[in-house]
């Protein structure tokens, strides 16, 4: 891959939970430039650090020390106000259990962000439309989430993160509570999106052979310190 | 967020839990529509009482006179200011009365002994003039008859007792004419000449006066059961009652106007020997007898003597504020409860709300607009159940008393300021009550509320 500036930036950083007399350094100091348009997988067992390093980019947490420069912008120094802003244009967030809100119908949920981003509200349906578009549901419109599948419930939160056009995607563990081919159904989508709309995504995962699969590169976490990157695509 | 997408929002969490929601929006409602119903019965006794007592006249009324006027016949002046002469109760103190705040009305004082008589028989009573204002002070509700058509009316209203001396069947004396014999006080040649510019006042000549005895019809318009001009201060009860304007015009001797004799004036004003001042309730009368004291009179009234019914009126006023408050302080628990509950049930949309980008502010606005939501629907449903129910209430009493023979009353009263004022106290206290809830709901970490349990 070509030089260019980092998206994203980290420099020693470290997440360390106090509790009482013990310390848990969930996130241990981490140093990891990711590009822009890059595909990054994070693995790791269970509580190595993924969800906190994760939550650390997206601004949802601050790092005991370290910087997090995300295009250009350092996070540590923005206000709590500043720091809602970055998540609402710059990052767009998916989880493994989906979080739309459950009395809210596809369209209500997808309008949610342009809401909070005091989007025009004569511009918020064809945006919606466009979002739900691109994730092949726009026949659902009116319906609630219950009334999807896991899959489709996965596609609307994509819509969702991708409404307010984020240049950074942040997902959790987006297939873990998917079958396998459907879970390769929305990590195709995530890449087809990636490659029209240009975006860097950062993506936890516990599984391995589907992160070489899609991501451009696989970073691994171990008791919150960085074990190893490696290019996926490289690899044997 | 904008204000509209956070209305829109807070709506619709309102709508998503209707049945919580509801069930607190009715508890404020009962909340306020009790406050609005005791607070309604407090205004409504206090109305009643005031109303009551204004026809006693005892208890809003003072007494103001100058300070030269003696007690006693020759008993010294027990003030001696020696030097100063004492201010005179003329025309400018008594402008200066109805200017002091709560003062409903200053009135001469007219009430005097004399001789009616009423089918060639001679009768005597104590005739009162009656101020215009007394006819909605309720002394005369339920009165045969009708009230003076005008306040210089060759009119009378009699006593009831009175009435039953004059024949055996009052009512039969509406209509009919009597005859007042009076003394008239005719200023002295020698004394300035000026004293018939004020015929509508009970004016003290400066000089000294002579009385002539006259002779004036009065229509009977009206019998009274109640007693609308019981005094005090030693001038009894008004039987017969004359409107203010015609009893001052006969400039009918006075009880006073012994004293005036010896008084010596150099004022060539029109002067009078009393005058009453009416507060708008008898809380009022302390401060208003004070200010006038201050100015340099004589101020006297009954509520010297009863303290403790001021202390009663107080008492009341705090009571029924208590249980008012009391009633909408259970309704704010109400509105703290829902809404702390609420964010326990939100936390995880609270959590995604903010990885979505709310600030702390957004979701802080979103529970303080819900709870303002819900206090102001609670308000304007309060504010009609309390109606309601103080209608109920006089409705019920009025019933019981109408089984016991006795005369209806208005015991409640919801006056348009305790309409608004109940609603922006629901409004205001429900915001109050959100305070809390909204800013822990703003506090909450995403992180944890994200997390996936
Ligand atoms: N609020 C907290 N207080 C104390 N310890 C915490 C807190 N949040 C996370 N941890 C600890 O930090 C470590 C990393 O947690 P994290 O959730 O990042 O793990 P993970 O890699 O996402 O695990 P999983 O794959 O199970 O989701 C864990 O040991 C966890 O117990
Ligand atoms: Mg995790």
């Amino acid at each position: 891959m070509p030089t260019a500036d980092p998206a994203i930036q980290l420099d020693r950083v470290s997440r360390h939970y106090s509790m009482g007399e013990t310390s848990v350094r969930a996130v241990d100091d981490v140093s990891l430039s990711i590009l822009p348009n890059e595909f990054l997988s994070l693995l790791g067992s269970s509580g190595s650090g993924k969800s906190t390093l994760l939550n650390l980019i997206a601004g949802l947490d601050r790092p005991t020390s370290g910087s997090i420069v995300a295009l250009g912008q350092d996070i540590a120094s923005l206000s709590p106000l500043e720091l809602a802003r970055y998540r609402c244009n710059t990052i767009g967030m998916i989880f493994q259990s989906f979080n739309l809100l459950p009395r809210m119908t596809l369209e209500e949920n997808v309008e949610l962000p342009l809401r909070l981003a005091e989007v025009d509200r004569a511009e918020r349906p064809a945006r919606v439309r466009e979002a739900l578009e691109r994730v092949r549901l726009t026949h659902r419109l009116g319906h609630r989430p219950a009334q999807l599948s896991g899959g489709e419930q996965q596609r609307v939160a994509i819509a969702r993160a991708l409404v307010n056009r984020p240049k950074i995607l942040l997902a959790d563990e987006p297939t873990g509570n998917l079958d396998s081919s459907t879970g390769e159904a929305i990590l195709t989508l995530l890449r087809e999106l990636q490659s029209k709309l240009g975006m860097t995504i950062v993506m936890v995962t516990h599984e391995r052979p589907l992160a070489e699969k899609f991501a451009d590169r696989l970073v691994t976490l171990g008791d919150g310190k960085l074990l190893a990157t490696a290019s996926a695509k490289g690899l044997p | 967020m904008n204000p509209r997408d956070l209305t829109d929002l807070a709506f619709r969490n309102l709508r998503e839990s209707v049945l919580r929601n509801v069930l607190t929006t009715l508890g404020v409602a009962v909340g306020v529509a009790s406050f609005v119903a005791i607070i309604s019965i407090g205004v409504g006794l206090q109305q009643l009482a005031s109303r009551r007592l204004s026809e006693s006249g005892l208890f809003d009324t003072i007494l103001v006179t100058p300070k030269t006027n003696f007690r006693g016949m020759d008993r010294p002046n027990p003030e001696p200011e020696s030097g100063k002469p004492p201010r005179p109760l003329d025309e400018d103190a008594r402008k200066e009365f109805e200017k002091l705040p709560n003062v409903v009305e200053v009135y001469p004082q007219i009430r005097f002994f004399t001789e009616v008589r009423f089918n060639n028989k001679p009768f005597a009573t104590v005739v009162a003039g009656m101020p215009d204002s007394s006819k909605n002070s309720g002394a005369f509700d339920g009165m045969q008859g009708r009230f003076f058509s005008s306040t210089t009316a060759d009119e009378a209203i009699l006593q009831i007792e009175f009435a039953k001396e004059l024949s055996e069947q009052p009512s039969s004396l509406l209509g009919q004419d009597l005859i007042l014999r009076y003394a008239e006080r005719q200023a002295l040649p020698s004394s300035t000449t000026s004293t018939d510019t004020s015929r509508n006042s009970a004016e003290a000549p400066t000089g000294g006066f002579s009385i002539v005895p006259r002779e004036l019809h009065l229509k009977i318009v009206g019998i009274v059961e109640t007693e609308p001009a019981a005094g005090y201060g030693g001038y009894g009860n008004g039987r017969l009652l004359m409107p203010l304007g015609a009893a001052s015009a006969l400039r009918a001797a006075q009880v006073n106007d012994l004293r005036d004799i010896v008084r010596d004036s150099a004022s060539n004003k029109t002067t009078y020997s009393s005058l009453s001042v009416r507060a708008k309730s008898p809380s009022q009368v302390q401060a208003i007898e004070d200010s006038i004291k201050k100015m340099g009179f004589r101020a006297f009234s009954l509520l010297d003597a009863s303290k403790s019914l001021r202390i009663f009126f107080t008492v009341f006023d705090l009571l029924v504020g208590i249980f008012g408050s009391l009633a909408l302080a259970v309704a704010t628990l109400g509105i703290v409860n829902t809404l702390v509950m609420a964010i326990l049930e939100r936390r995880r949309e609270i959590g995604v709300l903010k990885a979505l980008g709310a600030s702390d502010a957004d979701v802080q606005q979103l529970f303080f607009v819900e709870a303002g939501v819900m206090g102001f629907l609670g308000g304007i449903l309060g504010v009609g159940f309390g109606w309601v129910l103080s209608r109920a209430m006089t409705f019920g009493t009025n019933f019981y008393l109408y089984r016991q023979n006795l005369n209806p009353i208005e015991l409640t009263a919801v006056p348009w300021w305790l309409a608004l004022a109940a609603l922006v106290i629901a409004v205001l206290v429900s915001l109050a009550a959100g305070l809390y809830p909204a800013s822990r709901a703003a506090k909450l970490n995403p992180v944890d509320a994200l997390r996936y349990e």
